[in-house]
């Protein structure tokens, strides 16, 4: 008779955990579709974590929270797009700089603020549909920003997919050359899409320190900007596969916390290593056939482009 | 101000700012350090003197320099010989962990013993248990094409748990008051101290060799030859008929072996014994070293020593200013966007420009300088 509460706690949990992955690994596919490799994931959500915390702390509104959070990662992803873009600094050294950074910054900034709770963000059912018997809990009760997470997935998917500024992304991450001889301006394109990523993973920081726990933990992230980087190459570079797979990993990590909680005789530490152990399965799985990344990945991704030599 | 000054590539990459460029990374993070510090309303005086000086004022502190360089470097010299063949291992503080799992079980199975061949067994356990750790990807890596990248930060993470789970489960010190520790490793066990009255020990020259060692392998053998090719140019590396899937082996296997050792050196040093968190992040840190070292055995000592000075100012400013030790993380960041920054010189100039146009003129050559404009 119970059986579906079970359930259905465990789909809400997974939805939640998931959100900051989707956020995370959606603004990274941007990203990486200009021909951009960010490695600095992990650093940018730390310090978005951190911002929102502070912002919310001291403002006690969340929204003001997730703005300064989305600054914050932008601001990150700037420093990322002037040493790379503009000084042509290796993108996978600077990536691992800027994450490397981001922890130190967040430890940092946040070390006054280690185990302060904080209201959070309210859950926002939507009215009516969330009237609705067990529908209404499995799919209309969540916080704002799962809603917003499905709304960044339309959007991501039409942008890519139908609109021209798409079209141009797409063009630079294939051939920056070409793109630059046709008079795009590859340079100033790769910074919007660099610092659409920094602002995505500032909010999937934010979601952690906010919604998830809600307190500011260090290095609270525990490599989901790893995670998330992972399944830009999961989805093959494809929004909607990204979206499904970050709700897999979602799926991953509360199974495994749920089974901890049943106390299955399995030590919790081999439980807690399920998603990282996932994460190396899934890329042998995608990476197996060299085709797979060869046909999806963006020919330029990783290399610099200086347009005048 | 910008406009008039233009980004020209060099005909020859510049060998001079090539060993300038560290130093000038190192100054501008110094010069960033005061203005933070003055930033937080600390005296930039005082600040420098606690970060700095301070801990290497005595003989006790250039001990505490050179433990805290010895498995930095250790890291270092390994990753680098991957770099240089663009295999990137970021996971040498997974394969450290490993290292240290498997000395460590070799001390705690020796127990009270003192055996002769003990350390030396350690010794390789450790060099063992890295290599196992790097082995995944590096297989992963050559048989499906995944990326080491991510693959050895997860074993990161893995290996941490694991460590975790041996210190709370079955390696547990039983009178150790439950804390997650194992037993204390006997005397016999423990790498000798190199001077009497500092805490430093072997491990610092056992490192130096390394780097000779790692010169050696780089400049004057042919697999350190086709590596070097293959990071350089990798099309002529193809050319040539060196295989990429050797060049992977060889550099995981060699940086997973020094992060091992690393591992070693340090529960057999100055932990004494397994616990649940046995590094502050080397393996990480030990990335930014060989990088700011120019990937380079001579420069990865300096690099080492450098990041050792960064890790005893973070403890001597929590200790005497109240400031949070995560400063050392903040100064690391630094150091490498700084380095990164100035690397730019070596491949580039910049030339003046003379005309009063030339600003206008220039943008179509180097749209790069304009659209910093923009942002």
């Amino acid at each position: 008779m119970n059986f579906d509460i079970p359930l259905l706690a465990i789909f809400a949990s997974t939805v939640t955990a998931a959100t900051p992955l989707i956020y995370a690994a959606l603004g990274e596919t941007v990203v990486e579709k200009a021909g951009v490799l960010n490695l600095g994931i992990e650093g940018m959500m730390l310090v978005g974590a951190v911002a929102g915390f502070a912002a919310t702390l001291a403002t006690g509104s969340p929204v003001i929270g997730f703005i300064a959070a989305a600054c914050a990662g932008v601001l990150m992803s700037l420093v990322f797009a002037v040493l790379t873009l503009s000084l042509q600094a290796n993108q996978v050294a600077t990536g691992l700089a800027l994450t490397l950074f981001g922890i130190g910054l967040s430890a940092f900034v946040g070390h006054d603020f280690a185990g302060t709770p904080i209201a959070g963000l309210k859950k926002l059912p939507i009215p009516f549909l969330s009237d609705i018997p067990v529908l209404g809990k499995l799919l209309f009760s969540y916080d704002a920003m799962v809603y917003g997470s499905i709304l960044l997935f339309i959007a991501v998917q039409w942008f890519l997919v139908k609109s021209y500024a798409g079209l141009k992304i797409r063009a630079i991450g294939e051939s920056p050359t070409v793109a630059h001889e046709v008079g795009h301006p590859v340079i100033w394109i790769r910074y919007c899409a660099v610092m659409f990523g920094g602002a995505t993973a500032g909010i999937a920081g934010a979601y952690l320190s906010l919604v998830q726990t809600p307190m500011w933990v260090e290095g609270m992230t525990a490599g989901k900007g790893w995670i998330a980087l992972a399944l830009v190459v999961f989805g093959t570079w494809k929004p909607l596969r990204v979206v499904l797979g970050a709700y897999l990993f979602g799926g991953v990590t509360v199974m495994q916390l749920f089974a901890q909680g049943f106390g299955l005789g399995i030590p919790s530490e081999f439980l807690s290593m399920l998603p990282y152990v996932a994460t190396i399965v899934v890329l042998v799985i995608i990476c197996r056939d060299p085709k797979t990344i060869l046909l999806n990945q963006p020919l330029s991704l990783g290399k610099s482009f200086h347009p005048g030599s | 101000m910008l406009n008039m000054f233009k980004l020209e590539r060099r005909p020859v990459p510049s060998s001079m700012m090539k060993i300038a460029s560290p130093l000038i990374a190192a100054f501008a993070m110094l010069l960033t350090g005061i203005v933070i510090f003055t930033a937080l309303g600390k005296p930039p005086q005082q600040a420098f003197y606690v970060f700095f000086i301070k801990p290497v004022e005595n003989i006790y502190g250039v001990g505490e320099l050179l433990l805290k360089a010895s498995p930095l470097l250790l890291c270092a010299l390994g990753l680098a010989i991957g770099f240089r063949a663009n295999v990137w291992n970021i996971g040498a503080e997974g394969q450290l962990t490993m290292g240290a799992i498997a000395s460590g079980g070799v001390a705690l199975w020796l127990g009270d013993t003192s055996v002769a061949w003990g350390l030396p067994l350690m010794l390789l356990a450790g060099a063992l248990g890295g290599m196992a750790w790097a082995a995944i990807p590096a297989f992963l890596r050559n048989r499906f094409n995944t990326s080491e990248i991510l693959v050895t930060l997860m074993l990161v993470y893995i290996a941490q748990l694991f460590l975790s789970f041996l210190v709370h489960g079955p390696w547990r010190d039983p009178q150790g008051f439950n804390f997650p520790q194992s037993k204390t490793f006997a005397d016999a066990y423990l790498i000798p101290l190199l001077v009497e009255g500092t805490r430093t020990n072997w491990s610092f020259v056992l490192g130096l060799l390394l780097a000779i060692a790692s010169w050696i392998f780089s400049s004057q053998t042919f697999a350190g030859y086709r590596m070097q090719v293959a990071g350089l140019a990798p099309a002529a590396a193809t050319y040539a008929g060196f295989s990429i899937k050797r060049n992977v082996w060889v550099a995981l296997m060699i940086s997973g072996a020094t992060a091992g050792l690393a591992g070693m050196c340090e529960v057999a040093g100055p932990i004494g014994q397994l616990q649940a968190q046995i590094s502050p992040g080397y393996g990480f840190a030990a990335i930014i070293v060989a990088w700011i070292g120019r990937l380079h055995p001579i420069g990865i000592v300096f690099g080492s020593l450098l990041m050792s000075l960064l890790y005893l100012g973070g403890e001597s400013a929590q200790m005497q200013m109240a400031l949070p030790s995560a400063i050392t993380g903040l100064f690391q960041g630094l150091l490498l966007f700084y380095l990164l920054a100035a690397d730019l010189f070596i491949t580039f100039r910049l030339k003046r420009v003379h005309t009063p146009h030339a600003s206008n003129l220039s943008m179509p050559v180097n749209p790069s300088a304009a659209t910093k404009g923009a942002v």
